[in-house]
């Protein structure tokens, strides 16, 4: 029967449609309004370790009870402590830093690869990919290691003599700096080579052939036409880069607070929920910006067609 | 074509464009081998050839993209062999057009001014005035990625027309165009070209598109030349088998000359039969006859006339094509000639049917006699 297929298309074309709207609904949604309730909740001793709780039982007093008992006094706190405030300059100031020489660096990477023959291409990508074999964390702690006093870092620069006496790398920004810039190559190179790699090398020519020499073809076709990829790239890194924790926290000096360390700290630490999450919100509400920036590219990019 | 125009012809006038001894290799390939070529200014020239014969190499070692290995690539006095693209008086439309997609239209056409950093009214009025040119005037804001194939392109050649290139070169420009686009843009290209007097230089492999806007032809096969010439001439007076062959249809009758004289030769071919064929040749060299089609008279009576060259043969297959029905002839060796005639009559019934005995004739100067 016609009709009988056509029902079974339409009800599986939604099925499509509704699989990812349904994790996004589980997995980010409704955690996301669990974390805005703590956010608007109080400290308490107890457990959970906040107040209030909606109490289902005692009915509709039991719900204007746990409304009124939400409030934004966490929102406040955040705004009294220049410690907050500087977490987040921080933490955007590391990640626009950051995301500014992982351009400078992974540019060149991905353009050398996009030029490199058919062949190499596949193999260089696999050696860009190779490094999330191992853990995220293991390579993290590997730079301890290579930037520690006694560590590879400060033999070799003795070694070759630039250096005198050891530098402490550790415990500081240029520490943190390398770190990320390190873990965060590939999402920076490997969006830049998917834009780089299809655009048409004939357009060169053309540019060549109406008097463009190398240097100047590549500011007036190459460039622009792998923004979409220096947006990606650049959103890639840079979001998850604001909220980054790990790095920071094992390579950064225990001055220098991102707003992944404060958070941490407010939440294991003080054991402060609801202003750790209201942490987690203020943090989000400043991404929503870049993210939906990215989105709308992204949308021009598939409209372009090209 | 301009009555008259032949530049080629006149001793006085040193070419624009001159390839001397020009040989390029990939690997141990060479795609273009030793070859000289003489191209003048006001030309619309066009290099014709099967895929791989070198056009393309020769065309792209113009516009500066390969570098010869060995000869001089003249343009006007100055030897442009190793001099870059972007400092050539030349300009080229891709075959694929190559459009900067992130720019508009006027920002294709105004690249390479901008490059050359005219003031920006004169980029204004260069950019309006070619898109007058290619009637794509009121689509100046569009992307690439708006336009049809047709107007895409018109932008690549108003784009490669907009520095005023000494000599255009075009790869394959219409290529990518319906076959009825592409015969309305082969008439436009030849009124273009006419009205700016640019030199042209064409890369195609359809022979008719080549015979269509070209002054002159060179046909490439393998590296090299086979033959220079203008369309009838190339057409009428093919120099080599391979040539007869690769332009138009051709019948050809091989045999050996058995004597020659001021008047013509006489060729003697397989059976004993005898042609005689205006030309040049030496008793006894092995020589062939190439007749076009519709240069063969067909009767289905034995022919009265006498001194003229005659086969008989069986009608083994007639193709009807409309303007032309093509008939296929087997002769009583096993040879097969084609021979076409005109519908001159609206008539559907034919006068010679299949398996008819027919009489081929010709006369003498109809054919061209070829030894090589």
């Amino acid at each position: 029967m016609a009709g009988g297929k056509t029902t079974f298309e339409s009800w599986s074309a939604r099925l499509m449609v509704r699989v990812p709207f349904l994790w996004l609904v589980v997995f980010f949604l409704i955690p996301f309004l669990i974390v805005i309730k703590i956010s608007l909740s109080q400290t308490a001793i107890a457990m959970p370790p906040y107040v209030p709780v909606l109490d289902l039982a005692a009915g509709w007093a039991g719900i204007r009870e746990f409304v009124a008992g939400l409030g934004l006094d966490n929102f406040a706190i955040l705004l009294s402590d220049d410690i907050y405030a500087l977490s987040y300059f921080k933490s955007l100031w590391v990640a626009a830093v950051s995301t500014a020489i992982l351009l400078v660096i992974g540019y060149p990477i991905a353009y050398a690869m996009a030029r490199a023959p058919r062949w190499l291409q596949s193999v260089l990508v696999m050696l860009v990919v190779l490094p999330f074999w191992t853990s995220f964390l293991i390579r993290v702690y590997a730079w301890i290691n290579i930037l520690q006093t006694d560590g590879l870092l400060n033999r070799a620069l003795r070694a070759i003599g630039l250096i005198d006496a050891p530098v402490a790398w550790l415990a500081s920004d240029t520490a943190i700096y390398i770190g990320i810039v390190y873990s965060y190559l590939p999402f920076m190179v490997l969006p830049l080579y998917a834009t780089l790699e299809k655009q048409d090398e004939t357009l060169l020519e053309a540019a060549a052939d109406l008097g463009a020499p190398r240097w100047q073809a590549f500011w007036r076709v190459t460039a622009p036409l792998s923004l979409p990829g220096i947006a990606a790239g650049a959103l890639l890194c840079f979001i998850p880069i604001t909220g980054e924790f790990v790095i920071p926290d094992l390579l950064g000096g225990s001055d220098s607070l991102m707003i992944g360390q404060t958070l941490w700290t407010e939440f294991f630490s003080n054991k402060d929920w609801p202003v750790a999450s209201a942490i987690a919100v203020v943090l989000l509400l400043a991404l929503v910006v870049p993210i939906a920036i990215y989105q709308n590219l992204q949308m021009k990019n598939i409209e372009g067609g090209s | 074509m301009r009555r008259g125009f032949a530049p080629w012809a006149d001793l006085g006038i040193r070419p624009l464009v001159r390839f001397e001894q020009v040989t390029r290799r990939f690997g141990a390939v060479a795609a273009v081998d030793g070859l000289s070529l003489d191209i003048y200014e006001g030309e619309f020239f066009a290099l014709l050839g099967p895929s791989g014969c070198g056009k393309t190499t020769l065309l792209r070692m113009l516009a500066g993209f390969e570098t010869p290995d060995k000869g001089r690539i003249l343009l006007g006095d100055d030897d442009i062999g190793r001099v870059p693209p972007y400092r050539r008086p030349v300009n080229m439309m891709f075959q694929s057009y190559a459009l900067f997609p992130h720019l508009t239209v006027a920002g294709n056409i105004a690249f390479g001014l901008k490059q050359d950093r005219l003031p920006r009214p004169e980029i204004e009025a260069r950019v309006a005035e070619m898109l007058a040119l290619v009637k794509l005037e009121g689509l100046a804001a569009r992307k690439p990625h708006q336009l049809s194939g047709g107007q895409r392109q018109r932008v690549a050649l108003a784009r490669s027309l907009a520095k005023r290139p000494k000599v255009l070169l075009l790869d394959e420009p219409l290529a990518a165009l319906d076959k009825k686009l592409r015969a309305e843009t082969q008439f436009e290209l030849m009124e273009l070209q006419a009205r700016l007097g640019t030199t042209f230089v064409i890369v195609t492999h359809d022979q008719e598109e080549a015979m269509t806007v070209a002054h002159r032809i060179a046909v490439m096969d393998h590296g090299r030349l086979a033959q220079v010439a203008t369309p009838p001439e190339l057409y009428e007076q093919p120099t080599s088998r391979w040539v007869a062959g690769f332009i138009g249809d051709v019948n050809l009758i091989e045999g050996a000359v058995v004597a020659a004289d001021a008047g013509g030769l006489a060729i003697e071919g397989a059976g004993g039969r005898r042609f005689v064929a205006i030309g040049a040749a030496d008793v006894g060299q092995k020589a062939w006859i190439a007749l076009r089609p519709e240069k063969l008279r067909l009767s289905g009576t034995k022919p009265e006339t006498a001194g003229e060259n005659c086969v008989v043969g069986r009608v083994h297959d007639i193709a009807y094509l409309g303007d032309v029905s093509l008939y296929k002839v087997r002769l009583d060796d096993g040879a097969t000639m084609t021979a076409s005639l005109a519908n001159a009559s609206r008539r559907l019934d034919r006068a010679i049917g299949w398996d008819d005995t027919v009489w081929l004739t010709w006369t003498p100067d109809a054919g061209v006699v070829l030894t090589r």
